[in-house]
């Protein structure tokens, strides 16, 4: 089985609704441990998407999807978020290019690819307390599940699965990259909104292609 | 909340069309996407200085737009950076063939929109160099942190560097002046109480009546420490002793002293405290030899204050007294 544009269509939505819901959650989260605007802006950038989907071309294929949401948020977000997601979905966008259906092998190369441009743009490294502490426990997960065969479907749960747990486990840790780290220590036993919002983007994915 | 708007998701539009109708002749303001422009831009052969940063901090970096300082500035939402487009489009319209600096606060947001539009002006032939402005001492700049953000000191950034292009300086020259200004400042903040956000409706961070947070950024991000209220004076001398230990500052200097406030301070707290930052320096054989004092870079509503001290020498004091003619800075023409 693999994926078509319908899925990419159906997960953008999806994303766009789960960020409205935990837009105050996601404000929280940062409002703890850093500006307070995370939730919103993320809100303001995924609503922007919606908007333009419709004037997608009828054969677009995912790869064209996934670039208009990259532009998109990079022209709406604003804050260190709208860049790092926007290069992740431009990057997983190239990595697509010339698929007009996601196998297993090419939905863990968009994964991947998504992962390295958020590394390359905010050269953070895993253990920072930022979206990476999600993004590669996702990426490594959905590898092993793709190396044993897993479906499509199975590979997007193993990465939200993933994703969460990375989510979870960024509460411990001492921020080293983003605002959050001028609070040193004080930063401990909050959870890192980018990670969190990055769990709740691949949740989004599994749960559009089950 | 009490605040003077309409609707929180308008702040920003409705300000920036609020700055165009004071200031015509001095600014234009472009709506879609926004930002904020010399009325004489793009002036052919000149550096075109290009700053911005989330909105909330007025008069920066609207109100240094003009001459002798920025050609353009671009706003962002309230304490969010603006996106690359605008960004670009303010690049290109200040281009006059003479290159782009771009003068950007250390915050991560800042820094990686104004790198992403950077890119993308470069595509289009546009020389771009940009300077980070990290003056903050609060901050430790490590490995361990996104380093020292970028706070008051920026105004003296934009200013003495927007003489230099001014007065004719190249790209390099007028990136070296950036950089040597941003080398020899050093600042730290304060906050009494919180700024509140017009979208989140609530105070950025909790503060007790009593308490102070010492190193505060210029979007309430905490600081160094949080400690019960002291007197003036007291609150003065622990901001002083890290900024002058960590240039070092040191007998026989001569330097600009601002006393900036954060926008919920009355001027006449901020005297109290220049006041007797200036006796700190004067009793350490600092010369204070220019001064600046007001409401420079704000965090909306928040009371608090930032010192900041900048070491001189005779071409930096030359491009402080230069003319400048912008809606929060002027003088000399």
């Amino acid at each position: 089985m693999a994926l078509g544009t319908d899925w990419v269509l159906a997960w953008v939505r999806a994303t766009a609704a789960v960020i409205a819901e935990n837009r105050a959650e996601l404000v929280r989260l940062d409002r703890e441990i850093g500006d307070g605007d995370h939730g919103e802006n993320l809100d303001r950038g995924f609503t922007a998407v919606l908007g333009k989907l419709d004037g997608l071309a009828p054969d677009a294929t995912p790869a064209d999807v996934l670039k208009l949401v990259a532009t998109t948020l990079i022209s709406t977000v604003g804050g260190a978020a709208g860049p790092l997601y926007g290069t992740a979905y431009l990057k997983a966008s190239a990595a697509v290019k010339d698929s007009g259906e996601l196998d297993p092998a090419a939905l863990v190369a968009a994964l991947t690819a998504a992962r390295d441009g958020i590394v390359s743009r905010g050269k953070a490294e895993p253990g920072d307390k930022t979206m990476v502490d999600a993004w590669t426990p996702a990426v490594d997960a959905a590898a092993a599940a793709e190396q044993e065969g897993a479906e499509v479907g199975a590979i997007l749960d193993a990465a939200a699965s993933a994703a969460e747990r990375g989510a979870a486990e960024t509460e411990p840790l001492v921020a080293r990259k983003g605002r959050a780290s001028y609070l040193g220590e004080r930063a401990i036993g909050h959870r890192d909104p980018g990670a969190q919002s990055s769990a709740l983007i691949l949740r989004a994915a599994a749960d559009t292609a089950a | 909340m009490k605040k003077l708007i309409n609707n929180p998701r308008t702040v920003v539009e409705e300000a920036v069309s609020g700055i165009a109708a004071a200031h015509p002749g001095l600014l234009e303001v472009h709506t879609d996407p926004i930002f904020i422009v010399r009325a004489d831009a793009p002036k052919q052969g000149k550096v075109g200085l290009v700053s911005g940063g989330g909105s909330g901090h007025e008069p920066l970096h609207g109100g240094f737009v003009g001459y002798g300082m920025l050609d353009a500035a671009v706003p962002g939402a309230v304490f969010t950076s603006p996106t690359p487009d605008p960004i670009l489009a303010a690049t290109q319209a200040v281009n006059g063939g003479a290159g782009v600096l771009h003068i950007v606060k250390n915050y991560t947001g800042d820094v990686l929109n104004f790198e992403t539009a950077a890119d993308l002006a470069s595509a289009e032939d546009i020389e771009v160099r940009s300077v980070i402005v990290n003056d903050d001492v609060a901050v430790k700049d490590s490995l361990y942190t996104a380093g020292r953000r970028g706070v008051a000191g920026t105004v003296l950034v934009e200013k003495i560097a927007g003489a230099a292009a001014e007065r004719g300086d190249d790209l390099d020259a007028v990136t070296a002046v950036a950089e040597k200004v941003n080398a020899n400042v050093r600042s730290m903040g304060v906050a009494l109480t919180a700024p509140i956000v017009p979208h989140a409706g609530v105070p950025s961070f909790d503060i007790g009546e009593d308490e102070i947070e010492i190193g505060i950024g210029i979007h309430g991000e905490p600081g160094r420490e949080r400690i019960p209220m002291e007197p003036a004076d007291a609150i003065v001398d622990r901001m002083l002793g890290p900024i002058l230990e960590d240039l070092p500052f040191s007998d026989g200097d001569r330097v600009l002293l601002f006393v900036n406030g954060m926008g919920g301070t009355p001027l006449v707290e901020l005297y109290i405290a220049f006041r007797h930052a200036a006796e700190v320096l004067t009793g350490r054989g600092i010369t204070v030899d220019r001064t600046l004092i007001g409401n420079y870079v704000t965090s909306l509503e928040m009371q608090g204050f930032s010192i900041t001290v900048l070491k001189l020498d005779d071409e930096l004091t030359e491009l402080w007294d230069a003319p400048v003619q912008t809606a929060a800075l002027r003088w000399g023409r």
